[in-house]
């Protein structure tokens, strides 16, 4: 299985779980429908890749066991904090929109062309993103939480694109240190609990089960 | 012909909209008139906000991506309703944040359904075809609402609740159709939600005795609503084989449906503030409020 | 924070931009993030303006006094006189 598409479906999808916690609780409810709009986008792009890869996109979305997921860690973080929320939110889409670039270089025409579609419709994704960065990039909090989650969004990234990332987001390569338990290819306990609340409807019915 | 003059004395106005006339946010409205538009308004968006909580748990929960979609898309909605509405309010007088402050403090009510718990998938298949029937017969009945700009976000909001009811149906087929234990959750959950549906409508006073009815807010009785409801949906869910825990409900010959009547008391209770989940909701609200009140503060300052 | 921005939606194209409602934001960014969550996440507007509220000129009273039907449709009534010049034609035929 394409690792490199199942890393991306599974970021997205994670995402999209972590954004929709802010359903009801966004500092204003215009961000709640944004966020919303946000999240459906992302796991309308897990499905659309879960589909390229297998007949049936539900059972990769949930059937798989916990060390079968290709998530990077930054996105299985519990963040129920604006400041960090929207720091996610941005490091992610500057990293993601590298890794779409590459992919829409893709050999095989169906990966390019998906990778293409996904882009434009991150274009709002960054806007927005870009848009709350600028409006908080002087507050403490908004600062703070960009140190915090810079390791995993390098993480979220193979060695090779992180200058690029780097460059992007005006900030120094992290050691090797600082790295330990962000990269991909690990997982957090916090995805552990994420995976049993998305799963407990589904496998509370025998497989193969309609819903 | 000369254009339709807006009267300016408080009984020319009440003349005016009891025969059908609209008023908008630059006409002079008496204060008892605007008082009671704001009470009425202000509950119904907090009933959309508050509606949220009961649901969005099950967004994270969803057994397909399809479901998960559908779910998350319904429930912005609802978020999104909210935000029309407290827009409304606003330019009736009362800001947001004072809304946000009088819901947390319990100053102000949300609708009964949105105090109790869902505990089961079978309850997102009951609230989303249900719960949301019967609300958009209330919400249909608002198009007629004396005042204009409220009538107007109802023809938008009614348009977005037509694919909840679907939702919530299908949602419900997948499960009587499913396996045994799955056409149980949905009986389940039918025999825990009928009680506040029955009690959704309020209870029946007669429309000259309504003071929402006064002014034509409202144009629909209570009753006239709950008969509606049950005339529409209680065909709809004998017909899957499922139960109501009502030995009394019956559809008269003169196409009146009986039953028993329901618990008021309860429903007083629920809506003042005392319903099974009403503080713990709250008190969420209050907690990421709070929380995120540097940031409210963050686009003040810049 | 407290711009208020009225929303005018385009149904498709060639439709005429009518009122859809009014957001609060505090800038053109915001204003138009939300506005198209609000009025257009499901693809049902092709367009929108955006317009703080104070830059709305309102116009609402108008004079009327001396009735100038004339120039209006409800100004003519014909159905008499078009009865009368049918029964004439037809008399003068027949």
């Amino acid at each position: 299985m394409n690792e490199l598409l199942l890393g991306l479906a599974d970021d997205e999808l994670v995402i999209g779980w972590r954004d929709s916690e802010w359903t009801g609780i966004a500092p204003m409810l215009e961000e709640d429908v944004a966020f919303s709009s946000i999240a459906q986008n992302e796991i309308g792009h897990a499905r659309a890749v879960y589909e390229l890869l297998a007949e049936d996109a539900d059972a990769l979305a949930f059937d798989r066991p916990l060390d079968a997921y290709r998530c990077a860690p930054l996105v299985e973080l519990r963040l129920l904090d604006w400041a960090h929320a929207i720091a996610r939110r941005w490091l992610y889409e500057v990293a993601d929109e590298i890794r779409i670039a590459a992919l829409m270089e893709d050999d095989d025409a169906r990966v390019a062309g998906l990778a293409a579609k996904i882009n434009r419709e991150e274009a709002y994704h960054r806007m927005h993103a870009e848009m709350w960065r600028e409006r908080l990039a002087d507050t403490p909090q908004f600062r703070a939480a960009v140190e915090d989650l810079w390791p995993y969004a390098a993480g979220m990234l193979p060695a090779k694109q992180r200058e690029a990332l780097a460059a992007r987001a005006h900030r120094s390569l992290p050691s090797d240190k600082l790295l330990l338990g962000k990269e991909r290819g690990g997982h957090t306990e916090q995805l552990a609990e994420l995976w049993d609340e998305m799963t407990m409807v589904r496998h509370s019915a025998p497989a193969g089960a309609q819903w | 012909m000369a254009a339709v003059e807006v009267p300016t004395d408080e009984q020319g106005l009440l003349e005016y909209v009891q025969g059908g006339g609209q008023v908008e946010a630059t006409d002079r409205l008496p204060d008892d008139y605007r008082a009671k538009l704001v009470k009425f308004i202000e509950m119904h968006g907090n009933s959309e906000l508050m509606g949220v909580l009961p649901e969005r748990e099950w967004i994270l929960r969803a057994p397909t991506l399809q479901r998960k979609l559908a779910l998350t898309a319904k429930i912005q909605d609802e978020v999104g309703h909210a935000q029309l509405i407290y827009r409304v309010v606003e330019d009736l007088g009362k800001p947001r944040e004072q809304c946000l402050a009088d819901l947390i403090a319990g100053k102000s009510k949300f609708h009964n359904v949105f105090h109790y718990p869902t505990k089961t998938w079978g309850d997102v298949g009951v609230i989303a075809w249900l719960v949301d029937a019967a609300a958009i017969i209330s919400q249909k009945a608002l198009l007629k609402c004396s005042y204009a700009p409220y009538a107007r976000i109802m023809k938008k909001i009614c348009w977005e609740e037509s694919f909840h009811i679907l939702h919530g149906r299908d949602v419900i087929l997948a499960l009587v159709t499913g396996t045994p234990e799955q056409f149980e959750l949905v009986q389940e959950a039918l025999d825990r939600w009928w009680g506040p549906l029955m009690q959704f409508h309020g209870n029946p006073i007669p429309a000259a005795d309504d003071p929402m009815f006064h002014w034509r807010i409202k144009s629909q009785g209570n009753e006239e609503a709950r008969q509606q409801f049950l005339e529409g949906y209680v065909p709809q869910i004998l017909e899957l084989g499922l139960t109501i825990p009502d030995p009394k409900l019956r559809r008269g010959d003169d196409g009146v449906w009986g039953y028993t009547e329901p618990d008021w008391a309860e429903l007083k209770s629920v809506v003042t503030g005392h319903g099974p989940c009403t503080a713990e909701r709250l008190e969420f609200r209050r907690r990421f409020l709070e929380q995120e009140q540097w940031v409210r503060d963050a686009f003040l300052a810049a | 924070m407290s711009v208020v921005w009225e929303v005018f939606r385009q149904d498709r194209k060639g439709q005429p931009f009518e009122h859809a409602g009014s957001i609060v934001a505090p800038d053109a960014d915001f204003a138009e993030a939300w506005a198209r969550e609000q009025y257009g996440r499901r693809g049902e507007s092709v367009a929108l303006w955006l317009v703080p509220r104070e830059q709305i000129h309102t116009v609402g009273d108008w004079a009327d006094e001396f009735d100038l039907k004339y120039r209006r449709v409800d100004g003519y009534s014909i159905k008499a006189r078009l009865k009368e010049a049918r029964e004439r034609a037809a008399a003068r035929a027949g």
